[in-house]
């Protein structure tokens, strides 16, 4: 059977294996390792993670399926994350949320036909302080306003 | 009253996330300090004696925690460093991490030494990329000086610390979801007890700190525990990052002794956002805390003054709401967080925070019945003190406050159909 991931996540997922006291808290970490090199988590990955650590494929989509993080399904190359908890709302996560449904023409959850950007709602990202705010992919942006918004995403490749 | 910052003494300055910053400006002389003048067993008491209480959101004495750890068993003891920060309007862990992560370490090193630790955790929000890189250069920068590894700084302890991120889950920074999480499972609490302290990760003897309050024991290591117990007021003592956020002028992270009042430290943010909207009410501690309305604001910020007030603490994430926000809205805002981050394991938690969804929703949207009200706290009566962890409390109790003081505004909504602050917004 050929390797659901590349040789090198293969080698650094091996690594993790002894790394903790316990086996099992390898999973996190590997699934992290998973996400970045394949954009989500196939359900091939499952079973091969599964099988590495020794627990069932049913465990690791139970693992896979609670943490907001890890995606099940494709989704564009860039993550559009505005948080939309009460505080950024209070300074207008609301208006940031329909100025980029409009703008992309999809709805929060949705991905662009060309699969450029997926648009969510997510909860507190801890940056209360640049509110409204959201974040794509590992970068934070804040102070967010529609001239704001339309440089971010035409840096964007 | 002039105040030296100490938890943010290090910011702005350049480099200031480095090791030779951090040392340049005196870092790691606590923890030689410790080494030298203390017993592990006397630093636990050091701890106790400087009356540092949690600053993850429940207060607890850390030195007194640390004291519940079992005496004589030969089982690895662990340290996890809560670096979860998901209570809405927190955000000071972050900055610590991102900008002084060795003010943090040199905490672990010093908590871990004392209660016998030898593998350390630092969980941290998955969300996090940014602090999760910075810290872990932090520990590399310490293992290649000798600051963790083998033999710290001659002292003969051991110390390895490992950054575990998490994945999106708020239920994960109760610190037994913690635990699990850790363990590569889903976020699930444990029911207490046993407590952590007895039966933690993997089976053996753990303490859970907070970032903050590891960042607090590098000062008591600095400089005893008398000079900290002289900061704040009595039982409260030490200084404090306080989240300043919603409708002030300059959201932020602001460093004051406990025992400030809640009114200055909206002057340090600025004050009021716009001057036309004059303060309705501030949350103090974190969503999960109950609202107090601006009546009830003369309250100084530490954790039993605001017990006194009917509140609490918390995170100190505190956000302030002006005379433009329907209380309804918000209340349904923070509800649907709460019905997203359930794990989903207690009855009345996980289908409590459902129906509080849908009643504030329906009261917005001017579909109320007259019992919607009456119905809020019914049903939160039903979730307080009935699951496992205290998320069931985290949701009831800003249903219980937001419906207590404002009940009018609640029922205005029924009478008028609808929100009346949305209503004139839209004239
Ligand atoms: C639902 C819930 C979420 C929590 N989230 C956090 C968190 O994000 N960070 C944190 O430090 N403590 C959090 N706590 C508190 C922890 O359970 C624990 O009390 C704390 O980490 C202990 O550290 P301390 O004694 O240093 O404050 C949370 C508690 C609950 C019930």
């Amino acid at each position: 059977m050929s390797l659901p991931v590349s040789t090198e996540t293969d080698r650094q997922i091996d690594g993790l294996l002894g790394r903790f006291p316990q086996r099992g808290s390898a999973l996190l970490p590997a699934l992290h390792l998973i996400q970045a090199e394949k954009g989500h988590i196939p359900l091939e990955a499952m079973d091969y993670i599964a099988g590495k650590i020794g627990v069932s494929p049913a465990f690791v989509a139970g693992v896979v399926s609670f943490y907001t993080m890890f995606q099940q399904t494709p989704i564009g190359r860039h993550h559009i994350q505005v948080c939309c908890t009460l505080p950024c709302a209070l300074r207008g996560a609301g208006s940031v949320m329909g100025y980029l449904e409009r703008k992309l023409g999809i709805r929060r959850g949705g991905t662009t036909p060309d699969g450029k950007f997926t648009l969510s709602a997510v909860e507190c990202l801890g940056a209360c302080d640049t509110a409204p705010m959201f974040q794509i992919n590992e970068e934070e942006y804040g102070q967010l306003d529609e001239r704001r918004i339309d440089a971010i995403l035409a840096s964007l490749k | 009253m002039a105040y030296d910052k100490l938890l943010t003494r290090n910011l702005g300055k350049p480099n200031s996330a480095t090791l030779d910053a951090y040392q340049a400006s005196g870092g790691y002389q606590g923890l030689r300090r410790v080494f030298k003048e203390f017993t592990p067993e006397k630093f636990v008491e050091e701890v106790k004696a400087s009356g540092l209480r949690g600053r993850g959101g429940a207060g607890f004495p850390a030195g007194v925690k640390w004291g519940f750890l079992p005496k004589g068993l030969e089982v690895p003891r662990y340290l996890c460093v809560n670096a979860d920060e998901s209570e809405p309007g927190t955000f000071k862990d972050r900055l610590l991490i991102e900008q002084d992560p060795h003010l943090v370490l040199e905490g672990i090193i010093a908590s871990a030494w004392a209660i016998g630790c030898h593998t350390a955790f630092f969980y941290i929000r998955g969300e996090f990329h940014k602090g999760a890189r910075i810290f872990q250069k932090a520990i590399e920068e310490a293992y290649a000086k000798g600051l963790l590894g083998r033999n710290i700084l001659g002292s003969g302890f051991d110390l390895d610390l490992i950054v575990y991120r998490g994945a999106g889950a708020y239920i994960c920074g109760e610190e037994t979801a913690l635990l699990e999480s850790l363990e590569g499972k889903r976020g699930l609490p444990r029911i207490k007890p046993p407590f952590p302290a007895v039966v933690g990760l993997y089976g053996c003897p753990t303490i859970i700190n907070n970032v903050e309050t590891l960042a607090n024991v590098t000062l008591i290591a600095e400089r005893g525990a008398a000079w900290f117990a002289a900061i704040g007021r009595p039982k409260n003592t030490g200084p404090k990052l306080f989240c300043v956020s919603g409708h002030v002028a300059r959201p932020g992270v602001y460093e004051a002794p406990l025992g400030i009042p809640m009114k200055e430290l909206i002057e340090m943010a600025g004050g009021m956002m716009r001057p036309d909207r004059p303060l309705k009410a501030v949350v103090p501690g974190g969503s999960s805390m109950k609202i107090l309305p601006a009546a009830k604001c003369d309250v100084l910020m530490d954790f039993d003054s605001l017990a006194a007030a009917g509140t609490s603490l918390g995170s100190a994430g505190m956000f302030v709401m002006d005379s433009g926000t329907c209380m309804v809205d918000a209340l349904w805002n923070v509800c649907r967080f709460y019905a997203h981050e359930s794990c989903g394991q207690c009855t009345p938690c996980r289908e409590g925070t459902g129906w509080f969804v849908k009643i504030l929703k329906r009261l917005e949207r001017g579909d109320g019945v007259p019992d919607d009200v009456e119905l809020l706290d019914n049903v939160a009566s039903r979730v307080e003190g009935n699951t496992i962890c205290p998320f069931g409390e985290a949701v009831a109790w800003p249903v219980q406050s937001y419906v207590k003081e404002f009940r009018d505004e609640f029922q205005e909504h029924v009478t008028r159909r609808g929100c009346p602050l949305a209503a004139a917004a839209a004239r």
